[in-house]
């Protein structure tokens, strides 16, 4: 990766065209489109209720999208299950954790690797010298990663009694056991405090450096602003701006679905405005 | 666990230890047969039990999909043996061909009840196989007209016992000052089988696709999105645990020379999944131990409370039967509320941390 990207000239890795999703009445997304370069960070932002995690969810095959096409590494996606697209290359985390909870975290990121080797039942049983290898390659790994996010002293503890900014760190390692070339997080920096937040920070812009692209949900948009290439702000399952993260931030749309004076009613809550906190 | 612990550090005491359970193992019929000859023969209907809770264990406790109706496998296993080494049909094949047929064939029952139930999951999924169950009982107990396949509710009778490189397990034989009665060679040979089967619940328990299964159990969600095909692996735990249960039925088939659909019932069911409930889903020892406790501890009161009535009252105020029941229930209710997740509960595999200490 080279110092300075250009922004829109790398090649697309992931290009998302007019995704519509309907459940029942409710459209959850409304032809929403967009392409994400290679070796981006890429984030994605809106308020609550926006469609994020739903895009998140048509884009690694939990929901079918009713319209559009999905386009990854110049294949289309079409009705690909979440263990292919896996495959293809697009790893997720959660927005609320979802780990294997009873297992320990060695463990949860050794089954990350389950997609990458192929030892069968006949090798497993027979303990044959390549299912040998192949067992020592993934354990191997494993600790690697652990190690990369930085809690290689906790491989032995399940799961579920981790930190909960190390759970984080832990969905975040599982998801790297895949191989991607493109790494979805679903709010990874939500509920951690200041410090780890920053480290948080650190660990994507590793991860950006050896070459594999994140695509980002965040609500941290201090984080967003600083970290990402480009942000696509969605708004009622619509898109309502993408760009450079500098426009995003003075695009009257976005100020308006933040603030906007008809929403203030019916969302008490309404996210940060973007910028709001930089100040 | 230290004591597992510094186990693993001494080879020599591991040696040690393999060797002490080896030859208790070996000698256990023998001290059993001095006390009475009934008792090898429950040892015998342990093993079997404690073979088909492995088998289920790979289900309910590796994959964790609730399996209400597995003795089905069980009865599958037990039918292909006796339909093949009987005069019902005339056919009398070797027991090494006939085990690994019964073992396919309850397999193939395996896809057949895991395909169509793929998306469902807890109580939706135990209704389905308890249902599964009961239909394969009916049929073994119906399929006797227009075409005799199963015999009905009769059964299959005299079924052929085990011949191995000419030593009959039907009869006794002779070794020197030694008498190996037919439940005796049955009980040596059903300990090679579960140790190869517990050989094999252990590597694939510690492979790749052990943790496919464990991670489908804990979230299979996550398990998808993290590359794990479930549907492939689930019918996967489907057809190894009704293969074990296959085996299982064939052995019973011929230690009993007999079988009926009345061994097949519900109860049966419930009683291995109780076993692994009991013992600890996930943990291989513990599904054994559960196996042992509840297959001998009915026999013990058998054997202990008539006589003990007696002696203190006179005379027998309360069967057996009722006891077990009772005590039963009693027990499940206790392990409820003081060791939800079994006697020996699946506890982490700890593993060696290649991390630098700071």
């Amino acid at each position: 990766m080279t110092e300075a990207r250009p922004v829109a000239a790398a090649a697309a890795v992931l290009e998302v065209q007019a995704i519509t999703k309907r459940f029942g009445g409710l459209t959850a997304l409304s032809e929403v489109s967009f392409s994400i370069g290679e070796g981006d960070i890429y984030g994605l932002i809106g308020p609550n209720g926006a469609g994020k995690t739903t895009l998140f969810n048509v884009l690694t095959g939990i929901y079918r999208q009713d319209e559009g096409t999905i386009r990854f590494r110049g294949e289309m996606l079409r009705n690909a299950t979440p263990d292919r697209i896996a495959r293809l290359g697009i790893a997720r985390t959660f927005q609320n954790i979802r780990l294997f909870a009873n297992l320990s975290a060695l463990e949860n990121v050794m089954i990350g690797r389950h997609v990458r080797t192929r030892a069968t039942v006949v090798g497993a049983v027979l303990r044959t010298p390549a299912t040998r290898a192949e067992e020592q390659a993934i354990e191997r790994r494993a600790h690697e990663l652990l190690d990369y996010v930085g809690i290689a002293a906790r491989g032995n503890v399940l799961a579920k009694h981790l930190a909960y900014g190390d759970q984080r760190r832990l969905e975040i390692a599982r998801a790297l056991a895949t191989d991607p070339k493109l790494l979805a997080l679903d709010e990874p920096a939500a509920g951690m405090n200041a410090t780890e937040k920053v480290e948080l920070r650190k660990l994507l812009e590793r991860i950006r450096a050896d070459g594999i692209t994140i695509l980002l949900i965040e609500h941290d948009v201090k984080l967003v602003m600083g970290l990402c290439d480009r942000v696509l702000v969605l708004d009622y399952g619509r898109r309502i701006a993408e760009g450079l993260p500098k426009a995003i931030q003075k695009d009257p749309a976005v100020i308006e679905a933040y603030l906007g004076t008809p929403r203030a009613t019916t969302d008490p809550h309404p996210d940060p405005l973007p910028g709001e906190r930089e100040k | 666990m230290n004591a597992i612990g510094s186990m693993r550090r001494h080879p020599a005491a591991k040696w040690v230890g393999i060797v002490l359970i080896a030859g208790s193992l070996l000698a256990l019929p023998f001290v059993l047969a001095s006390v009475g000859t009934a008792w090898v023969r429950i040892t015998n209907l342990a093993i079997l039990y404690i073979l088909l809770s492995l088998g289920l264990n790979i289900v309910v406790g590796f994959a964790g999909l609730l399996d209400l109706g597995y003795i089905a496998f069980y009865a599958v296993g037990a039918y292909v043996y006796a339909l093949l080494a009987s005069p019902h049909f005339g056919v009398h094949w070797p027991w090494w061909a006939i085990l690994p047929i019964g073992a396919a064939v309850a397999c193939l029952f395996g896809v057949l009840l895991g395909t169509p139930t793929l998306k469902l999951r807890g109580d939706y999924l135990a209704i389905v196989t308890l249902g599964f169950g009961e239909i394969i009982r009916i049929f073994l107990n119906n399929l006797s007209d227009p075409f005799n396949l199963t015999n009905g509710p009769n059964g299959i009778t005299t079924i052929d016992s085990i011949h191995f490189f000419g030593v009959d397990f039907g009869t006794m034989s002779r070794v020197g000052p030694l008498a190996f009665s037919s439940t005796i060679k049955y009980y040596y040979f059903l300990l090679a089988v579960m140790l190869l089967v517990i050989a094999v619940n252990l590597r694939l328990q510690d492979s790749r696709i052990g943790r496919a299964w464990e991670a489908i159990r804990e979230d299979e969600l996550a398990a998808r999105a993290m590359g794990i095909n479930t549907r492939n692996m689930k019918l996967l735990a489907f057809a190894m645990g009704a293969s074990f249960g296959g085996v299982a039925g064939g052995m019973f088939s011929a230690i009993q020379n007999f079988i009926s659909p009345e061994s097949f019932i519900l109860t049966e069911s419930v009683m291995v999944l109780s076993m692994v409930v009991l013992g600890g889903m996930g943990n291989i020892w513990g599904v054994i131990l559960g196996a042992v406790l509840l297959s001998f501890v009915p026999e013990v009161l058998r054997y202990t409370v008539t006589p003990l009535q007696m002696k203190l009252f006179g005379r027998a105020i309360v069967d057996p039967e009722v006891l077990r029941m009772l005590l039963f229930g009693l027990a499940m209710v206790v392990m409820m509320l003081f060791r939800p997740a079994g006697l020996l509960p699946s506890a982490v595999r700890k593993r060696e941390l290649a991390a630098p200490k700071p």
